[in-house]
């Protein structure tokens, strides 16, 4: 597999690791009156589309970049890479 | 620095540097180069660049590019993040030197130690490193410079001279087995 | 050519000289071909030599030789010979060569000569000729499809002892070596913009058009010479002989330095994104491979379009008794023929359904070969003149047990002839190369025009095909495909390339009528002959309701040899749907998966073999450890001192236990540098370590070091170690041994993902810092002889960190913080100072009887001490189980924190961490037993909770044990028994405190 990292350009997968869903990016708020309910949903309950997927990668032997790959993994097909900083950032995580 | 009672011995675990040449390449162990790694704080963008260039002489590289000029030279080596060297009889204490120039512009880290420099030349290096590693290794041009696999290990590669003239940084404790991957692929090759 | 030119050339051939006193007449070989006759090669088959010439394979050289028989079929032992030229041969698989470099089931038409080859037939006793296994086919009534199903069924016990040692010892193919190999094997990674896939018409159209437009080109094909059909065909290209206009092509494309010529290179698999796996077979024609060379190179190509321009390959036509040795593919019987001037025989007959097949029989007689007849299955084919073609006819039989000596025909008029002769050339036609096309589990469809199936239209991204691959079988439109096809995918990536001024060659599409099989009633006809599966095996699947391609597949195992079916998955389809009624596009395709054809698992490990695994990392001492005569053991990547044996030392107890006396004693020394080590820098580095461990540091003070518990998000705890904090916006943190790359990674994902805009910087410093423990009661007065600077315990207490100097003036750092639970420091040098220091250390130790110390010490300490580790902290275990609730601060976000309050993980009954000692002094405990309360059964439901470590203290004169225990923090003094089924041993034991060693503490802060 080659994910397209958006600094670096094509990188062969053996060069990063796998997380997971990343919805990883979007953790509850501890401070919340259903804290644990809403922690067990983030960290248990995943979606298994069989199609657009998006991923946590980490290029873990290049610049240590956490990035947001969305793939399709019916046909494996990579359809947009994004540093997860940004994502996160997107998403109304800030400190 | 001060003077003081402890030897210094190479990555290689030898008290002189060890080069070893296999047909036309040639892979010189370099414990010569001092190494830290400077990365901006984040809201001190501005005020970190300036430092940096006034320290360095020259702009910060961009993402996989590496720059050289005087007796300093950077590596990108992450988003924000860069690895500066200058020559270690006059700058063992990189770290310091650094630090005193970005002020609190900028997190440094000492490095010297952490890596085993390897600098390979030869006309057919590129086919010892097609052996090597997955970076287009043809196209990478001087001023180019990638963290990668090597032997198993993220090592990064600096190319000095487009075909003929690279760095290899590894991880130092590993030092004898990047050496004998790099000596093998070089046997293949020669 | 005639038989006086065909004994000329022997005798150019044979000088006295070279028989040595034996007789070797090469009595098949011909006139012409690309063999350099000039030199001459000898090798052994079975032991007997033969003579050969460079451009030789083993096939072709023993056909020229005058053997035919090359091998035993793998289920009856049935003799065989070679059927093709190519990569897709059945049945000629032999041994090649001997001791620790023999390689078994190698297919001789791919094996390139070279002096002094040797080779072995397989699967025979005791010779080729008379095998005694033989007597399997006559018992084939017993061996039809699913025989090992039906047979072996029951009972069960009987498999693994009776039947299976029988089948491997009766059926089966070559045998290892079991010897180390003794060849090195490499892997490589390439770039192209276009990755041609095949070296014949279609592949050197495809990589000139591109060679010539400037592309990073890279063509590969599997055989040493390129050209494909080309070599083996008569037909011109434009002026020249098809292998002229190939050697031309190829000396152009050498001369571009854009264009990576890859001969002997296999592309055996397509993968996702344009990567393509190669195997090229760098010193296999080589006798032995020269020092540091490999044998094999495993190529992973990175392209950006590829092109398929991998042929076509020839089908048989399955009759009775076609599996006899010189029944072959007539379009190799002329490759042997044009290529390799070799012939199976001087009387050859043809047996086709298309006209293909006829130009076996024109070039055959131009190279002097006796045509004995021309069966052809269509009453309506174009005459041959000059030969005897029986038009409408049919083989139906063949005779000669070791070697043909006739077949039977029955004529377009019913009559049966047999007609004597010593080989047979078969065309069913062509099927299109698709195996590479499917990879990614596109469907081939069925073209009616050739009677094939063709690559479809969902191809792997970035795939193309050209030539006889996609079903166009004339030269012409092979070369016209292939310039086009790479004009066209060069054209996807936005580079422009021209079409070549291709040469005129040959544009008539063979006609074909199909005909699988001869219907028969009696005797055994083979679609697959290396797996012996036969029409009536694909009958019998059918009748017993086997109607998937798939299942067919698996039981009657037609297909699952080393040729993956290359010339036998489509007669089978053919006849399966012959059975059904249904056509053979209804009765579609098995999946085609990489690798195309077989790749030494040696190749897939490349360089990552024996020793060299994977990478050694080496501590800072390990050199001086060396020379100490230091036992090592691998600790992940590390190599780290396990102890440090002494004179007169005869058992590793010995070593270790005056190894820990010594440091509880006075002082001992231990490299810890393989702790990870990360750099955490930033005005938010304080607040960030708070939300990673889940103990506070916001309010920790500059030079001071805290120990922490990192939890994961569902609240089992991650790691443990210590930050130190160097300055407001700088702490060090440390890992364990084990943990380092994963929390390295989680720090950073948190930092990405999770706070994106806290300003903090992480860096590893591993490597960067040489650092040992000193510990002991005279740890103090060891260091004071190291450091420049005053480390008494006003100037250093527990728990505090410094900058100093160390030996007169190097930079160093120095934490005061103990593993063993004495007074200890850790001290760190940059890592190229590591060496001296350990030396400087071990010296200033002698005054107080000091010791280095290994692992396994260390192990012990921690274990009398209490402390957790890897066993501890497995992944399974809260805060609350190590007894460390308490510092899971809940008035802040941490990660885990949340989670670590779940009602599941804080019942009554939970597990704690505590200490077992044996009841009687001199009893032996072991890790991994389970608690049972005593008088109570050993089993699951009565399970208390399990032993995580135990080591022998030499302090205390028995052994210490840490384990969880259900509610184990109120159960001191109980007595229960620790039970270790699989080493057979039961304890009585006591639940203790897990602090064996100084539980106030007062050792640490003294």
């Amino acid at each position: 597999m080659i994910i397209n990292h958006p600094l670096l350009g094509p990188r062969d997968s053996q060069e990063f690791t796998y997380l997971g869903d990343a919805s990883l990016i979007d953790r509850p708020d501890w401070q919340a009156p259903d804290a644990v309910d809403q922690f067990h949903d983030y960290l248990y309950l995943r979606d298994n589309p069989a199609g657009e997927h998006r991923e946590l990668w980490f290029h873990e032997q290049g610049d240590r970049s956490w990035l947001v790959v969305t793939r399709n993994v019916v046909t494996h097909e990579i359809l947009n890479v994004e540093l997860a900083s940004d994502v996160a950032r997107s998403r109304g995580r800030s400190k | 620095m001060p003077e003081h009672r402890l030897k210094a011995l190479t990555p290689l675990a030898q008290a002189r540097p060890v080069i070893t040449t296999v047909g036309r390449i040639t892979i010189a162990e370099n414990p010569d180069v001092a190494l830290a790694s400077l990365a901006q704080r984040r809201g001190r963008e501005a005020d970190f660049t300036q430092r940096a260039e006034a320290l360095l002489g020259f702009a910060l590289p961009a993402p996989g590019h590496a720059v050289q000029g005087g007796d300093w030279g950077a590596i990108w080596t992450g988003p924000g993040q860069w690895f500066l060297e200058a020559p270690f009889a006059s700058h063992e204490d990189i770290a310091a030197m650094v630090k005193n120039a970005v002020t609190d512009a900028g997190s440094v880290t000492e490095q010297t130690d952490a890596w085993v420099r390897f600098d390979v030349t030869g006309r057919n290096a590129t086919e010892m490193f097609e052996r090597l590693s997955a970076i287009d290794i043809h196209r990478m041009q001087a001023g180019q410079a990638t963290r990668s696999l090597i032997e198993h290990l993220g090592c990064y590669v600096i190319c000095r001279e487009a075909g003929s003239r690279y760095s290899v940084l590894g991880m130092r404790s590993a030092a004898a087995s990047l050496h004998h991957a790099l000596v093998q692929a070089a046997e293949a090759v020669a | 050519m005639t038989a006086n030119q065909m004994s000329g050339e022997m005798n150019a051939v044979f000088t006295p000289s070279d028989s040595q006193g034996s007789q070797k007449t090469t009595v098949n070989r011909l006139a012409g071909g690309q063999i350099d006759r000039s030199r001459r090669l000898r090798f052994t088959f079975d032991g007997k030599g033969y003579l050969a010439h460079p451009g030789d394979t083993l096939a072709s050289a023993l056909l020229a030789n005058g053997v035919r028989l090359m091998g035993r079929s793998f289920k009856y032992h049935r003799p065989r010979g070679v059927i093709s030229s190519g990569s897709e041969e059945p049945n000629a698989l032999v041994e090649l060569r001997s001791g620790a470099r023999r390689e078994p089931n190698t297919r001789a038409t791919v094996i390139e000569m070279f002096d002094g080859l040797e080779a072995t037939s397989q699967n025979r006793w005791p010779s080729l000729s008379f095998d005694a296994m033989g007597v399997n086919d006559l018992l084939s009534p017993f061996f039809a499809a699913g025989f090992y199903y039906k047979t072996f069924m029951w009972p069960k016990a009987f498999w693994e002892k009776l039947y299976e040692p029988i089948i491997r010892r009766a059926a089966g193919l070559g045998s290892l070596s079991m010897e180390a190999d003794p060849d090195a094997y490499d892997k490589g990674f390439l770039h192209c913009d276009l990755l041609v896939v095949g070296a014949g018409p279609s592949g050197l159209a495809a990589a000139l058009t591109a060679g010539r437009s400037g592309a990073r080109v890279i063509l590969a094909d599997e055989d040493f010479r390129l050209g494909g059909r080309l070599n083996a065909e008569t037909l011109a290209v434009g002026d020249q002989s098809g292998a002229d206009w190939a050697a031309a092509t190829v000396a152009e494309l050498a001369s571009m330095p854009n264009v990576r010529l890859m001969t002997r290179t296999t592309i055996i698999g397509a993968f996702d994104h344009g990567i393509y796996g190669a195997l090229e077979r760098v010193s296999d024609h080589l006798a032995v491979t020269p020092k540091g060379k490999v044998r094999q190179t495993l190529w992973r190509i990175y392209s950006k379009r590829a092109l398929v321009c991998a042929g076509a390959i020839e089908r048989p036509i399955a009759f009775v008794n076609n599996d006899r040795p010189g029944i072959m593919m007539a379009g190799a019987l002329r490759a042997y023929a044009n290529r390799w001037a070799a012939t199976p025989g001087h009387r050859v007959a043809v047996f086709t359904n298309n006209d293909d097949g006829l130009r076996t029989v024109a070039d055959l007689r131009a190279k002097g070969v006796q045509i004995a007849a021309v069966i052809d299955s269509r009453p309506d084919a174009p005459a041959l003149s000059g030969v005897e073609h029986l038009r409408g006819a049919m083989v139906i039989d063949a005779k000669g047990r070791l070697g043909l000596s006739s077949i039977v025909v029955r004529t377009a008029s019913g009559d049966t002839r047999t007609i004597p002769c010593d080989a047979l050339g078969v065309s069913g036609g062509w099927n299109p190369n698709v195996g590479l096309t499917c990879h990614h589990r596109s469907r081939p469809v069925w073209n009616d025009g050739i009677a094939a199936f063709v690559p479809g239209n969902d191809l792997p991204a970035g795939m193309t095909v050209a030539g006889a691959a996609v079903g166009h079988l004339t030269t012409a439109a092979a070369l016209r495909t292939g310039a086009e096809g790479a004009a066209a995918a060069l054209a996807d990536i936005g580079h422009s390339a021209a079409l070549p001024d291709l040469p005129r060659a040959e544009d008539d599409a063979p006609r074909l009528t199909p005909l699988w099989y001869v219907p028969h009633k009696k005797g055994r006809a083979w679609v697959d002959p290396q797996n012996d599966v036969t029409v009536k095996d694909v009958k019998l699947a059918h009748q017993e309701g086997y109607r998937s391609v798939e299942h067919l597949k698996r039981y009657t195992t037609l297909g699952m040899a080393t040729d993956q079916g290359k010339t036998s998955n489509v007669t089978g389809l053919a006849v399966m749907a012959a059975m059904t009624g249904q056509t053979i596009q209804q009765t579609g395709t098995t999946i085609y998966r990489p690798p195309y054809t077989p790749v030494p698992i040696a190749a897939f490990a490349g360089r990552s073999a024996k020793e060299d695994f994977r990478p050694k990392r080496l501590t800072p001492s390990h050199k001086w450890a060396t020379e100490q005569g230091a036992v090592f053991v691998e600790v992940g990547m590390w190599m780290r001192a396990q102890w440090f044996p002494k004179p007169g030392e005869t058992t590793w107890r010995q070593s270790v236990d005056r190894e820990v006396l010594a440091t509880r004693g006075s002082v001992g020394i231990c490299d810890v540098t393989t702790l990870g080590k990360i750099d955490v820098q930033g005005t938010d580095a304080a607040e960030f370590l708070n939300r990673i461990y889940a103990n506070p540091f916001a309010k920790l003070g500059v030079g001071k070091v805290r120990y922490g518990i990192m939890l994961r998000e569902d609240g089992m705890v991650m790691d443990d170690g210590t930050a130190a904090r160097l300055a407001e916006d700088h702490f060090v943190v440390t890992t364990t041994t084990a943990n380092a790359v994963g929390v390295y990674r989680h720090m950073e994902y948190c930092r990405q993902c999770l706070w994106p805009d806290m300003d903090v910087q992480l860096i590893s410093t591993t490597e960067a810092w040489a650092q040992f423990s000193v510990a002991g009661p005279n740890a103090r007065k060891l260091l004071q002889k190291i450091v420049d600077q005053d480390i008494s315990n006003e100037a250093l207490p527990y728990m505090g960190c410094a900058e100093v100097t160390v030996m007169g003036g190097l930079r160093a750092r120095i934490f005061r913080i103990s593993f063993s639970g004495e007074l200890a420091y850790e001290i760190a040098v940059p890592t190229r100072y590591g060496d001296g220091l350990i030396r400087a250390m071990a010296d200033a130790a002698k005054e107080f009887g000091g010791v280095v110390y290994g692992t396994e010490a260390l192990g012990v300490m921690r274990i009398e001490k209490g402390h957790a580790a890897g066993n501890e902290l497995n992944g399974t275990t809260t805060a609350l189980n190590l007894g460390m609730a308490g510092m899971v601060n809940k008035k802040k976000d941490a990660i885990g924190s949340t989670l670590s309050e779940r009602e599941g993980l804080n019942q009554p009954d939970a597990l704690n961490l505590v200490g077992f000692r044996p009841v009687s002094k001199d009893a032996l405990m072991s890790a991994g037993s389970h608690f049972i309360n005593a008088g109570a059964e050993a089993n699951a439901a009565n399970d208390q909770g399990y032993m995580t470590s135990v080591a022998w203290s030499p302090n205390l004169g028995h052994y210490v044990g840490l384990g969880f225990l259900k509610n184990g923090a109120n159960r001191k003094g109980e007595r229960l028994r620790a039970v270790c089924p699989v080493k057979d041993l039961e304890t009585e034991v006591e639940v203790v405190s897990a602090h064996f060693i100084d539980p106030e503490g007062e050792r640490l802060r003294a």
